[in-house]
Formats: C-alpha cells, sequence, structure tokens
C-alpha cells in the first residue's frame, strides 16, 4: 500500500454569487495502511477534500502525491465509495458491480467473476451475488459498493459518508465490518465523516477540519487497540476531545456538538 | 389483505379486459341490429368476422398486414437507427444539441401526414413514400426520449464508472445506454405507435394495390364497410400485440428487472 501527501492543497468555488472558499492551505500525510478520518462540520471542505484526492476536482494550489506520484484526475490507484445508494448500477447484479472495475481493465470473465465472488465474500454477500441492488438494503448495497471500490485492487481507499444515510443500528454493524475488512486488506483508507463516535471508531487517525474556510485545525492519533470499545471511558474521552475542538466558531459547530452530545451511542 | 400470485394477477386483469370489451361489442352489435343506420354503413359483428376470417384464410389480409409491418418496421428501425444516436450525442455535447435542436423543435410539430403529398411528387407513390412518411414521425419521440434518458443518468454512475477506468466507449456502451433505458424503452414505445399511426395514413393516399391503409380507403369505393372494419380490426391487433407482448417484454425483461420502473400498485 501506498502513503498520501497533502502540499498545500487550496480550492476555490466560482459560484454565481461570488468565489466561495472551498479549501485552504490544508497539509497531511497519510501513512501506508493508516486508516484517517476526516471530521468535520457540513461546510467545512472535508468532501472537497477527498475529490480533490479522488481527481474529481482539481486544485487552485497545492497538490497531492500517491505513493510519490502526483494527482491528475481520477486513477484506478484510487477506490471511491460515494453516500448515496444510487452509486451502484441497478441493471448489473452485485456480481457483475463488483466484477465491473475488473472488466475495465480487461481481467477475462471467469477470473473477474472469481475476483468478485471473494470480495462479495469479504462483505458477508456471498449468498446474494445473483441480487440486483433494488432487491438489497441500503447496508448491503453500500457493502456491494465497498466490494466493487476494492475488486480492481486499488492501494487506496477514498470513502465519502458511505454509512451516513443508514440508521444507527445498521451504521454500528457497517463500522465493524469496514474494520475487519480493512485489516484484512491494508488498504490506504480517507474515510470522510461528521460522525465522531464513527470517527473514534474507524481512525488511526482523526483529522479535523473547521469551515469558512475550510482548513485543517488538528490532527489526533487514536491510540485504542482494535476492537474498539465505544462505551469505554478513553473512547468517550477522546469523543469529548474532538468535540471540544469543533466547538470553535459557527453555530453550526455548535448546533453539531450539541446533537452529537445528546446520542452518545457509537453510531452517534 | 390477501396476496395475490403474478399469474392470479395476470388471470384477474384479463378477465377485466374481456368485460370491458364484450360490453362495448355488445353495445355495437345492439346500434347495429336496432336499424338505427342503415346495415351497410355499420356492419354487425358477425358479418365483420366472418369478412376478417375470409380474408385470412384466402391470405390477402396477411398479404397487406405483411406489406404494412414490412413499411412500419422498416421506417421504425430506420428511426431507431437516426434517432438513438442523434438523441446521445445531442445529449453529451453541447455544440451537437445547439444545432440540431432547433431543428428538432421546428420539424417536429410537421404531422408526417402532411408531408406524404410532397414525398409522392419526389418519390412516386409505393413502399419509399410511405416508408419515409413512418421515419418522418417515428423519429421524433425517438430523438427527445433518448436525449431526456441520457440528460437523466445519475452523475454518479459515470463518476464511479470513470474512477474504475471506463473510457469514453465503454461508458457509452455499458453506463450510458442501460442507464438511460427506461427512457429509451419509452422512445421507442412512442415511436412504434407513432409509426403505426403514419402508416395507415400514408398508405391511404400513397400505396397502390397492398396495405391495411391502402385497403381501407379502396374499400370506400365499393362501400364495403365490413372489410374496412375487419381491416381496422387487423390494425388494432397488430398494435396491441407489439404494445403487450413486444415492449411490454422488452419492459419485464430490462428495467422492470433492474428496479429502474415499478409496476403501479394495486
Amino acid at each position: 500500500m501506498v502513503p498520501i501527501e497533502i502540499r498545500d492543497v487550496t480550492l476555490v468555488y466560482d459560484t454565481p454569487g461570488g468565489k466561495v472558499p472551498g479549501v485552504k492551505d490544508v497539509n497531511f500525510n497519510i501513512d501506508a495502511s493508516e486508516f484517517v478520518c476526516i471530521l468535520g462540520p457540513s461546510g467545512c471542505g472535508k468532501s472537497t477534500l477527498l475529490n480533490i484526492i479522488a481527481g474529481f476536482l482539481a486544485p487552485a494550489a497545492g497538490e497531492i502525491l500517491i505513493g510519490g506520484k502526483a494527482v491528475t484526475g481520477h486513477g484506478m490507484d484510487r477506490g471511491v465509495v460515494f453516500q448515496d445508494f444510487a452509486q451502484l448500477f441497478p441493471w448489473r447484479t452485485a456480481l457483475g458491480n463488483v466484477a465491473f472495475g475488473l472488466e475495465m481493465k480487461g481481467v477475462p470473465k471467469q477470473e473477474r467473476e472469481t475476483i468478485a465472488r471473494e470480495q462479495l465474500r469479504l462483505v458477508k454477500l456471498e449468498k446474494f451475488v445473483a441480487s440486483y441492488p433494488h432487491h438489497l438494503s441500503g447496508g448491503m448495497q453500500q457493502r456491494v459498493a465497498i466490494a466493487r471500490a476494492l475488486a480492481y485492487n486499488p492501494s487506496v481507499l477514498l470513502m465519502d459518508e458511505p454509512f451516513a444515510a443508514l440508521d444507527a443500528l445498521t451504521r454500528d454493524d457497517m463500522q465493524r465490518l469496514l474494520a475487519d475488512v480493512w485489516r484484512e486488506t491494508r488498504k490506504t483508507v480517507i474515510y470522510v465523516t461528521h460522525n465522531v463516535a464513527e470517527a473514534v471508531y474507524l481512525a488511526d487517525r482523526v483529522v479535523v477540519m473547521t469551515p469558512h474556510p475550510g482548513t485543517v485545525k488538528m490532527v489526533i492519533p487514536i491510540k485504542l487497540t482494535r476492537p474498539r470499545d465505544p462505551l469505554s471511558v478513553e473512547f468517550l474521552d477522546y469523543q469529548k476531545e474532538l468535540l471540544a475542538h469543533l466547538g470553535h466558531g459557527t453555530a453550526e459547530t455548535q448546533e453539531h456538538k450539541k446533537a452529537n452530545g445528546k446520542a452518545p451511542t457509537t453510531g452517534g | 389483505m390477501t396476496a395475490l400470485t403474478e399469474t392470479g394477477k395476470n388471470k384477474r386483469s384479463l378477465v377485466r379486459a374481456a368485460v370491458t370489451l364484450a360490453a362495448a361489442a355488445a353495445f355495437y352489435e345492439a346500434v347495429s341490429y336496432s336499424g338505427l343506420f342503415p346495415r351497410v354503413l355499420l356492419p354487425t359483428i358477425q358479418t365483420i368476422l366472418s369478412t376478417l376470417y375470409s380474408m385470412l384464410a384466402d391470405g390477402s389480409m396477411l398479404e397487406h398486414a405483411g406489406y404494412t409491418l414490412y413499411r412500419v418496421l422498416f421506417g421504425f428501425c430506420l428511426a431507431i437507427l437516426v434517432g438513438l444516436p442523434l438523441g446521445i450525442l445531442m445529449a453529451r455535447f453541447k455544440a451537437v444539441e445547439n444545432f440540431f435542436l432547433p431543428l428538432v423543435s421546428a420539424l417536429m410539430p410537421i404531422p408526417s401526414f402532411s408531408l406524404v403529398p410532397l414525398f409522392m411528387l419526389w418519390f412516386g407513390i409505393g413502399n419509399l413514400t410511405t416508408i419515409l412518411g413512418v421515419f418522418y414521425a417515428a423519429t421524433f419521440p425517438m430523438v427527445f426520449n433518448t436525449w431526456s434518458g441520457v440528460r437523466a443518468v445519475n452523475p454518479l454512475w459515470l463518476r464511479a464508472a470513470g474512477v474504475m477506468g471506463a473510457d469514453e466507449k465503454r461508458l457509452f456502451w455499458k453506463v450510458i445506454i442501460p442507464g438511460a433505458s427506461p427512457f429509451i424503452i419509452t422512445g421507442m414505445r412512442q415511436a412504434f405507435l407513432r409509426s403505426w399511426i403514419a402508416v395507415v395514413g400514408a398508405e391511404m393516399i400513397a400505396a397502390s394495390d397492398f396495405g391495411l391503409g391502402w385497403v381501407i380507403f379502396d374499400s370506400k369505393e365499393f362501400l364495403q364497410t365490413d372489410v374496412m372494419m375487419a381491416s381496422l380490426v387487423m390494425i388494432g391487433l397488430i398494435g396491441f400485440v407489439f404494445e403487450r407482448v413486444v415492449f411490454g417484454s422488452l419492459e419485464r425483461f430490462t428495467v422492470l428487472r433492474w428496479g429502474m420502473v415499478r409496476v403501479a400498485k394495486g
């Protein structure tokens, strides 16, 4: 797996209402096989940053290096999982969806189906290979999306709030499953979330971002052994610490803090 | 609530359709027998069916239907060959859209039937003129629906496919076409319907000796209302089979199976 360097990345959105800063002077490094969560309230530029790393957006200044190579556009060294369940191709079965990237790579049919089956087993969907997405629940669809992003063996997995639209119980299951998948595959993962508990549960390090303009406020390593216990005192201490860092500034972040404070479950 | 199986539901809808049709037929038959109108202008269903049977038996009806179907399918396929790529290109490239959209908008409201006399002067009567009439009628719904369908393709699919290394060509075949398929199938349905309507009109004035439209128009000269009605039944029947069997199956095997469109509830 490969390290990622994010160097002085700045992006400004040109909207009809004028220039809106997206992210400003973002700098941090990610080690190979590290799991990094980018945490922040909506509007802090965390998704913008992920889109730049994915290559969907080009930064106005600065650069991203993946394994030492500068990012220009999207590439097969990265797998991307979006928040929206609709990201799967409805006209393809779970197997067909997972095999898509391999098909684009020119892997022979037999081989790509074997690999796709293996990936679906990894996300515990081996019984649903022949199902079309509309017959799967939201959580299952997101698992197919994860398998699809991993199937062509990218070294980096980029995830944009993949579980945000799921109910709290399913989300807990998904987080455990993702932690297992990461332990097995050792991908370098960048995971965007606004959910404090989720960040503490998953991340080796949490990058805290604040809005207007989107900047990195600090990077906090989570030194808890895995699998983590969301009800342990240390876990809750990390949550408190992160919330305190998010608690500065706008009303938006205050609201966020309140909402998180009220629901101290793992799902947050 | 009782759960109905698929076959149970189908049986029920068949029964309902049969009841509606039987009621309409009974009403017609009553009016026909009542003598309110001369029998020769309003033949009984019995007469119509026996005429239909004899025309089927001597092969003449099938010959006429064959000619009409040939013209329809030829024009319809031509319309798909032109309309589908044009609609896709219009949705994908602004320059193509800028050029063709005004043209399509200006030509679309002109009824294909009104162009048939012009086509007759250019190409004479017969297959070419009728096929062109069909082609004109069918192309626009195909272009418009495809254009809308491609614009409605979820950008996430394009993004996901791009990340997974799809180039333009494979994006086209493996994402855009299936992604726009609900609209494309609707476009085909509308195009076929318009073709079927257009062919009968075109045949009335621009075909000779063969075709269902020609038969209807020709029968007028001899006051053969039973032949006219029998041809109408045939037209309705073929149209119905295409709509339900051909396009119905196409939909069931694709967009319904994929959950991209849903069956109405209840």
